[in-house]
């Protein structure tokens, strides 16, 4: 096992440099100078344009430009954000718990809520309930998330009142950040319930509209899989010996169906974890997808080649992560660790 | 039970009592568009940065009056010019208190030594802070200050005197900008002996009339009232900027009641703020222009009679309908009627097709020519959907035989592009944020200001020594005729097609009361107040 997941680390160092060298290259290639948009139309004298290239390190030929990063980026130095001047690490770890508390409860109420469905809908193939369900979970797959939030927000808070509209917090609670998680840190800080009721309410909208795709691809993946197991063999002689129908379903079927549905939830998880732009913009949430979307329009060299990279440790991590979870559910692959 | 029928009394007492203070204190919220960059405006360029900073926690040496552009006295109480105009003095106020923090507990009130601090920080490249935060001092550089400002003196405590290499009217409403806020040099002593000297434009100490509690990014910025403020303290208590960089997020926000004002509503969500009988719709003519630069230098641009056949060919009132639908007025003059010196009696170039077609016949063009026309790539106030725009152009000059091909570029590129002279026909547009009428006529039209602010490359001495004239003097009523006269040159030459003026709007709660629209753009809380 021990071996199995070094192995799989190792491999994870090529694809980290290939996306160094990718986001490098990339954000150059793209058309835009960081420092004829920090002047703006104000522009200032050639002078001016060539001081502050200076200053920011853009006046090295590109290669020297990489150089930089790549070494620094292998002994933990992430630079510093051209806009800001914050730390690239500072400035994601800043952000990094709002995605993380958003993206946890929209996949924990997608799973808890998509399983369930999927078993039905498998339960009651053909039937009216299983249209039903599908038809209900294509529409969340094909929601334009945008429009989707909007309408959420409309509804429930402008016009019934009952969810916040956007934030991690009312403003009247003045909570410092300590682990960045609003639930933990209103308790913490000692706002008491009420500061956490509010953080939990501000949490519902975003994360409804953020969990309506994996909630969709987990219950469709669950329906799926569990109609392919129940035509195996093993079902068959399982019913056959009489064994009641829950137990055929739940203790034997069940169980493996729901390896695919593991690989999904993985695989979502590292999508949602990379920051959900049209959610958290919507929302206003703190998050880091956000983030690398303003400094990619900025041009913000530093943020964009760290965030990636930081970004893509953590999709490399989660897949490595789920790997090891799918070997250790799925005792057919355990003889190749 | 005895024990009940006490407490429940003293339990009453006190909910009414934490009622009523909670009820005292006044928290006014702003739904605002993103994240300061720094909390030191003499390293931002931006309006999100400025609202967060400038106004909130600082002073100038004067600054400008609320709601209007006139420079009026604010840490200097008055001031002096030589008659060279060469020489400003200063003479600062005595009782001016800055900001206790967690980081800073200030000793001493404000004095001359906070003015040279701050302004040789961006000045000087020996200072100790030149190269902190970064060290881009974008507006420094921009308006070339480095090399106006020579020497900056300090008389004595009280007295601070400024030398410039030339004389420059401006220079009293340069230094009312935003960038020129005031900074406490003992905090910045006590930051750079401690080796964070960063400190200074994070946990910013200033003297204005609020102080900075917190700031969680992407989140909110939490500030107080400054007990001792030298000019009163605000009627506010605390002001949240709870961050919404969505409009439509902005606008749903106020509706709800979480927030008391909103940054820059959408046009298709302002008759619904009219409408909301909780709201209230506030508008004011923006300090800006949106115009057609022509290159000059291009033919067959270099002749007059083709600019202004172009001038009568496009239906600029359609495209204050179509493309502001109805936020801008028409644009006569480069400079708009909120800055002062805007001639009112300009002879525009009224939309005639028959009247181009006969301009280009004169120019020796009967049958029109191709071209190309840029278009903007942003979105603007002053050009809110620069592309569309150019498409209704290009129907226009179509009919007079103008054959158009529309370009665009990415934005910086196109600013590189458009100064170095590149184009042939460009749409740009300008925001003062001096509100002096050389930001724009001086800026943007001088032989000097070719590849910089000069974009059309228009040359002409004899406008050159108008506008310096009204430059070197003090005299109010001679700059302002100067201004009339080279706006009328101007006009003749048509070295720009002016398209419009864009309006700014303010959606706020029906709770708010002392709110006004800065000109300039910058938001200024200190007098409001709550309902």
């Amino acid at each position: 096992m021990g071996g199995f997941v070094l192995r799989r680390v190792l491999h994870a160092v090529p694809t980290l440099w290939g996306v160094t060298l990718l986001a490098f290259l990339l954000i150059r290639l793209v058309p835009g100078d960081p420092v004829l948009l920090m002047l703006g139309e104000r522009g200032g004298s050639p002078d001016a344009v060539a001081t502050l290239r200076h200053n920011l390190g853009l006046d090295l030929p590109v290669y020297q430009q990489y150089w930089v990063f790549v070494s620094n980026a292998a002994v933990g130095q992430l630079g510093q954000s051209i806009v800001s001047n914050r730390g690239v690490w500072e400035e994601f770890t800043g952000r990094f718990p709002a995605t993380l508390e958003l993206s946890l409860l929209a996949l924990l109420w997608s799973v808890l809520l998509g399983i369930p469905i999927g078993v039905a809908a498998a339960l009651n193939r053909r039937r009216f309930l299983d249209y039903f369900l599908m038809s209900v979970s294509l529409i969340g797959y094909s929601m334009p998330i945008f429009w989707w939030g909007l309408l959420l927000i409309m509804f429930f808070s402008v016009q019934l009142g009952w969810t916040p509209v956007s934030g991690r917090i009312s403003a009247g609670f003045d909570v410092e950040p300590w682990s960045g998680f609003m639930l933990i840190d209103t308790l913490y800080r000692g706002t008491g319930w009420d500061g956490f009721y509010a953080a939990l309410k501000h949490l519902i909208l975003p994360s409804l509209v953020l969990g309506t795709i994996p909630f969709a691809a987990i219950a469709r993946m669950t329906r799926s899989s569990l109609l392919e197991v129940l035509r195996e063999d093993y079902v068959r002689t399982a019913k056959a010996k009489g064994l009641a129908f829950y137990q055929i379903v739940f203790v034997h079927a069940l169980r493996n169906a729901l390896l695919p549905v593991v690989t999904i939830i993985g695989l979502m998880l590292g999508t949602l974890l990379t920051g959900a732009v049209l959610t958290e913009t919507l929302f206003s949430w703190p998050g880091v997808g956000r983030w690398l979307v303003s400094s990619v329009l900025s041009r913000d060299y530093p943020v964009i080649q760290g965030g990636i990279l930081l970004i893509s440790g953590l999709i490399v991590g989660v897949n490595i992560a789920v790997d090891v979870m799918y070997t250790w559910l799925n005792p057919r692959l355990r003889g190749r660790l | 039970m005895t024990f009940r029928l006490f407490a429940a009394p003293v339990l009453l007492a006190t909910f009414v009592f934490s009622l009523l203070t909670y009820a005292a204190e006044k928290t006014f919220v702003y739904c605002s568009e993103g994240n300061p960059k720094t909390f030191n405006p003499m390293l931002a360029d931006d309006g999100v940065t400025f609202n967060a900073s400038s106004q909130m926690l600082y002073n100038r040496l004067v600054d400008f009056e609320l709601g209007t552009t006139k420079v009026i006295p604010s840490l200097a109480e008055k001031w002096e010019t030589s008659k060279d105009g060469l020489n400003y003095t200063f003479k600062l106020r005595k009782d001016i208190k800055f900001h206790t923090t967690d980081t800073f507990k200030p000793t001493r009130n404000f004095n001359a030594d906070d003015v040279i601090f701050t302004f040789n920080r961006a000045l000087r490249k020996d200072h100790p802070y030149h190269s902190v935060s970064g060290g881009n001092y974008i507006y420094y550089l921009g308006m070339e200050l480095d090399k106006l400002i020579t020497d900056i003196k300090k008389v004595d405590d009280y007295t601070v005197k400024f030398t410039l290499a030339k004389p420059e009217s401006p220079f009293l409403a340069n230094v009312a900008m935003n960038f020129a806020a005031i900074l406490s040099a003992e905090y910045g002593d006590k930051m750079m002996a401690a080796k964070t000297p960063e400190k200074m434009d994070t946990d910013p100490v200033g003297t204005g009339p609020f102080v900075l509690k917190r700031f969680v990014k992407d989140n909110t910025i939490r500030y107080e009232a400054f007990n001792d403020y030298f000019q009163g303290r605000a009627k506010l208590d605390k002001i949240v900027f709870a961050i919404t960089p969505d409009p439509n997020v902005r606008f749903q926000k106020l509706k709800a009641g979480e927030c008391h004002l909103i940054a820059e509503p959408a046009p298709q969500d302002l008759p619904s703020v009219s409408s909301n009988p909780k709201l209230k719709l506030m508008s004011q003519p923006g300090a800006n222009v949106g115009y057609l630069s022509f290159n000059v230098e291009k033919k067959p641009f270099d002749k007059l009679e083709v600019r202004q056949a172009i001038a009568h060919a496009l239906n600029r009132e359609n495209y204050l309908k179509v493309i502001y639908q109805g936020t801008a007025t028409l644009a006569k003059n480069p400079i708009p009627n909120t800055v002062w010196g805007a001639a009112q009696d300009t002879v525009d170039y009224e939309y005639s097709p028959e009247k181009a077609k006969a301009l280009l016949k004169k120019a020796g063009l009967p049958d029109g020519f191709e071209a190309e026309l840029w278009t903007l790539p942003v979105s603007r106030p002053y050009n809110p959907n620069g592309k569309k725009m150019g498409e209704l152009m290009q129907a226009d000059l179509a009919k007079v035989g103008i054959k158009v091909k529309l370009v665009s570029y990415e934005w910086g590129t196109y600013l590189d592009k458009t100064r170095k002279g590149e184009f042939q026909m460009a749409q740009l547009g300008w925001t003062t944020d001096n509100g002096d009428p050389d930001n724009f006529l001086g800026t943007l039209l001088t032989c000097g200001a070719i590849n910089s602010g000069n974009m059309s490359r228009w040359c002409d001495k004899a406008y050159d020594v108008i506008i310096n004239k009204a430059k070197l003097s003090s005299d109010m009523k001679l700059r302002t005729l100067e201004y009339y006269k080279a706006q009328t040159m101007f006009k003749k030459n048509a070295p720009w097609v002016t398209l419009a003026h864009a309006t700014v709007f303010r959606g706020l709660s029906k709770d708010v009361v002392n709110y006004k629209i800065s000109p300039l753009g910058t938001e200024d809380f200190y007098k409001v107040d709550l309902k």
